[in-house]
């Protein structure tokens, strides 16, 4: 088996952003050094400082596998999951920050709960009406929403676009457009939640510059696949009135896979 | 001292696979919800699940049908689960699978557009609906969806740390929790409560378990007087990683065996072929586990204290898109390539068997108004889990618990919880904070009972280390009132490792209790000292709270209807 390299078996520094917003009007930066380990990650790193240098330090994380999406923060100014970034892969300053394009907890936590809110307003999974039971379906049609289906929620492309940053944005950002695209692509979903996007949650303002599918740690192709696709459709409905009619009309959705 | 208030009929602690089925079925009953959960929505523990959800829906092997999954369930099981349980899930389950279907869950086909279907440990057939190695979390996105989309009020990153009880009537009320984020603590009164908290696997060093397995939830209820059963019963999973050590403990599916995955020791021997001449690499987890053990006590183990995992001969393309999420996990943590290099494995804590005792049809304890579902509840699985059970167990049982949670809510008043309880459950865990910031905190004694589950509570158990154990646990429980850890309430880990350690360390002498009470080996319990399996012990161990104390007592198993003793057939003693 093939070794991890570490270049600096020793120390990192790690620094790291701490505020308490019940108590500090201004947050800080804390310094800590820790002993590095061959295939240590962040957030190893970060335990460490939890557990033998200051247990308040504040963090989210859970299962340490990259699979729940819990641990997202900017290291070194990039938005990263901190169990999959390895150590070594980093210079020997590491700068932790929370995700800026959310509002604080405390240290390295950010409230992402503002995500939630937005989901409950797309409307949910609606199947055909359709005797067949069980549904028929081909891995050629399920394969499309199956890659939205792969996030982890980590909410990084949330994080790094632009558009959602500028607060005063009415976009909801592109995780919420893969999970539209993961209904709206359901070989059996009914509803089209391309318009709603375009018109009332700000799409039009994304202005795919790809920065979203960069950071994703699915690797899911969130601009080429969901977002320029759910955009094109939506420029059909709108622009085009006679198809929209003829699909109101022959009750047809647009959608791949349909027989 | 400030805490909010909240009511509701239904209150469910835990937000997994259990938790969320739970919810939806209390919603289909009318009644109010509420969902507390010590991690954020859409993160529990069941995202981890890979390989996937056991029903026979005979889509792949259309012989198999729910009495071929009955046996296997009770036979794997070791003939000390429930069979009242073992029967409604196998008879559940392919409900279950096209019920989460219908609420919007894409599995992968098969070529005539049907769910497609895998061979798993144990399973006679081809059984384990899948999304490739990423079923978990295709149930919580679509449980997790249908919940948004209902009214239930939910508090992530809420932990319970008490349940709260009617002196006089002995029925539950509520639970009293600290809300992480604004570091509020809150009462929540409700007329029903279902556990769903999950296992525990976190007890242990090496585990696949996420941070939040600490068994809290099994701890909470036997302090307020609910039954467990089978403490003794730990399952490990033979394929954990083990390098680096970051890493060490983190699943290596055994879809990697069920596509085809070959074991070899340091010598190259398929030495499967030795220890289970017919089932091989897919023979159930228990022997699968022992085998890769004995192995590694010969010697014969790789640089890193483990066996080799090959899966190489399946080729690229056919890795990649069956088991991506094992590409890249090797790939991101240990940076091998498994289409081009043999995995190191070695066994890792992953399941718990054991956990509150529970009614089969309704999931009620022994407490009036408290039921309980998936991982921290037992019975289903007896002494070992089948992989695909644990899916299909949380799903069937979640909406079982929650469809009788409400009912048990539509007959019953709107409980109190005097404020006295509130007050002082709000004091015992501030009592965790010290002011200083050198406060020794609860890791060191966190390591000492992990070490001492690791040595001693370990695949291969015997009486004389099993009580060292015990003791050492008992001394870290003496210790538990000088642990102090520094900060506020809000989002500090220290705090709630505290909260966790000392509800590990209960759950640890029931378990060392339980396992030494076994003299025998059955299941996943296996006794160098008691090498043999015995009928004396066909029987299930209680234990139970007597006035602070553990209380140990056996279950005699209830006597199965002929039609279904004729489908498992004997269960032989040698
Ligand atoms: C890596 C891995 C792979 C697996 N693969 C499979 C598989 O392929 N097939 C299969 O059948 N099984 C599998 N399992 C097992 C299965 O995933 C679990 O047994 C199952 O998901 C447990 O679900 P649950 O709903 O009971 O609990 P969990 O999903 O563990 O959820 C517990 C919930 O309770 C919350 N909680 C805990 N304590 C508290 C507290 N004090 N207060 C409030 N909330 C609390 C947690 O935050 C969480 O929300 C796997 C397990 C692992 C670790
Ligand atoms: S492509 Fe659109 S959504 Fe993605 S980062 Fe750029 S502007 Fe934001
Ligand atoms: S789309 Fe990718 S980056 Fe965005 S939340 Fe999901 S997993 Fe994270």
């Amino acid at each position: 088996m093939k070794s991890i390299t570490t270049e600096k078996n020793g120390t990192a520094t790690f620094k790291i952003f701490r505020k308490d917003p019940s108590r500090d009007s201004e947050g800080r930066y804390d310094e800590f050094e820790v002993p590095v380990e061959e295939g240590m990650s962040v957030l190893d790193g970060v335990n460490y400082i939890v557990e033998h240098i200051d247990p308040t330090l504040s963090v989210r994380w859970n299962c340490k596998a990259a699979r729940c999406g819990s641990c997202a923060a900017e290291i070194n100014g990039y938005p990263k999951l901190m169990c999959k970034t390895h150590i070594s892969d980093l210079p020997s300053q590491i700068k932790l920050d929370p995700m800026g394009a959310f509002p604080l907890v405390k240290d390295l936590v950010a409230d992402v709960s503002s995500n939630f809110d937005i989901d409950r307003r797309i409307p949910g999974f609606s199947p055909r009406k359709t005797s067949e039971k069980p549904w028929v379906m081909y891995d050629i049609d399920v394969a499309r929403s199956q890659e939205f289906r792969k996030c982890i929620e980590c909410f990084l492309c949330q994080d790094v676009c632009h558009v959602v940053r500028d607060h005063s944005s009415k976009y909801i950002g592109p995780r919420h457009v893969v999970k539209a695209a993961a209904l709206d692509m359901h070989p059996m979903d009914t509803a089209d939640r391309s318009v709603l996007l375009t018109k009332e949650k700000g799409l039009g303002l994304c202005n795919v510059t790809k920065c979203c599918q960069e950071v994703c740690p699915e690797h899911i192709a969130i601009t080429d696949n969901a977002i320029i696709p759910e955009k094109e459709r939506a420029a059909d409905k709108l622009y085009d009135p006679v198809l929209s009619l003829l699909d109101k009309f022959l009750n047809r959705t647009g959608k791949q896979g349909e027989k | 001292m400030e805490y909010d208030t909240y009511s509701c009929d239904v209150l469910i602690l835990g937000s997994g696979g259990a938790g969320l089925r739970a919810a939806l079925a209390a919603l289909d009953s009318n009644c109010s919800v509420i969902i507390i959960s010590k991690s954020l929505l859409g993160k529990a523990h069941t995202v981890m699940a890979e390989g996937g959800i056991a029903a026979s829906v005979a889509n792949v092997d259309t012989k198999d049908n729910w009495k071929v999954h009955f046996a296997d369930t009770i036979i794997e099981g070791d003939y000390i689960g429930n069979w009242q349980m073992a029967e409604i899930l196998a008879k559940e389950a392919p409900d279950a699978v096209y019920e989460l279907e219908r609420m919007g869950a894409l599995f992968d086909r098969t070529q005539d557009g049907k769910i497609m279907q895998r061979a798993f440990g144990g399973h006679t057939y081809k059984r384990l609906c899948h999304v490739g190695d990423k079923t978990g979390l295709e149930i919580i996105r679509t449980l997790e969806d249908g919940i948004l989309h209902r009214k239930a009020v939910i508090f992530d990153e809420t932990l319970a740390t008490t349940l709260t009880k009617d002196d006089e009537s002995g029925r539950i009320t509520g639970a009293v929790g600290l809300h992480m984020r604004s570091g509020r603590f809150a009462a929540f009164i409700a007329k029903s409560v279902v556990i769903a908290t999950g296992g525990l696997g976190r007890i242990y060093k090496v585990t696949s378990n996420s941070w939040e397995s600490t068994g809290d939830g099994i701890a909470l209820a036997f302090k307020s007087g609910a039954e467990l059963s089978d403490m003794e019963m730990v399952q490990f999973h033979p394929t954990g990683m083990v390098w680096p050590n970051a890493a060490r403990g983190l699943l290596v599916t055994e879809s990697v065996r069920g596509e085809g995955g070959l074991l070899y020791n340091s010598k190259g021997e398929r030495f499967m072929l030795k220890y289970s001449p017919e089932k091989k690499e897919l023979d159930a987890r228990d022997v699968v586990a022992r085998s890769i053990y004995y192995e590694i006590q010969k010697g014969n183990c790789t640089e890193h204290g483990g066996v080799y995992l090959d899966i190489m001969h399946k080729g690229p393309d056919f890795i990649k898109k069956k088991l991506p999420g094992m590409y890249t996990q090797f790939m991101e943590f240990a940076n091998v390539d498994i289409t081009k290099e043999r995995m190191e494995v070695a066994p890792t804590v992953h399941y718990f068997m054991g956990g509150i005792r529970t009614d089969p049809e309704s999931c009620m304890t022994n407490i009036s108004g408290l039921f309980a579902a998936g991982e921290a509840a037992s019975g289903l699985h007896g002494a070992n889990r089948l992989g695909g059970n644990s899916l299909a167990d949380i799903l069937i049982f979640g909406r079982r618990a929650g469809t009788h949670a409400a009912e048990y809510a539509k007959q019953a008043e709107m409980p109190e919880i005097k404020s006295s309880t509130i007050i002082s459950e709000i004091k015992r865990v501030k009592e965790f904070l010290a002011d200083g910031r050198n406060e020794a905190g609860p890791y060191s004694l966190l390591d000492r009972l992990r070490d001492a589950m690791q040595q001693h509570l370990g695949i291969i158990r015997e009486e004389k280390s099993m009580k060292e154990g015990l003791e050492k646990v008992r001394s870290i429980r003496s210790e538990l009132k000088k642990v102090k850890t520094s900060g506020t309430t809000s989002f500090n880990h220290g705090l709630m490792e505290c909260i966790a350690l000392e509800n590990m360390a209960l759950l640890a002498e029931c378990m060392f209790l339980s396992a030494i009470e076994r003299k025998e080996s059955r299941g996943a319990h296996t006794r160098s000292d008691y090498p043999k399996k015995s009928i004396k012990w066909k029987l299930n161990i209680l234990c139970s709270n007597k006035s602070g104390s553990i209380k140990l007592s056996h279950s005699s198993l209830s006597l199965m209807p002929k039609e279904l003793s004729e489908i498992i057939g004997e269960e032989h003693y040698n």
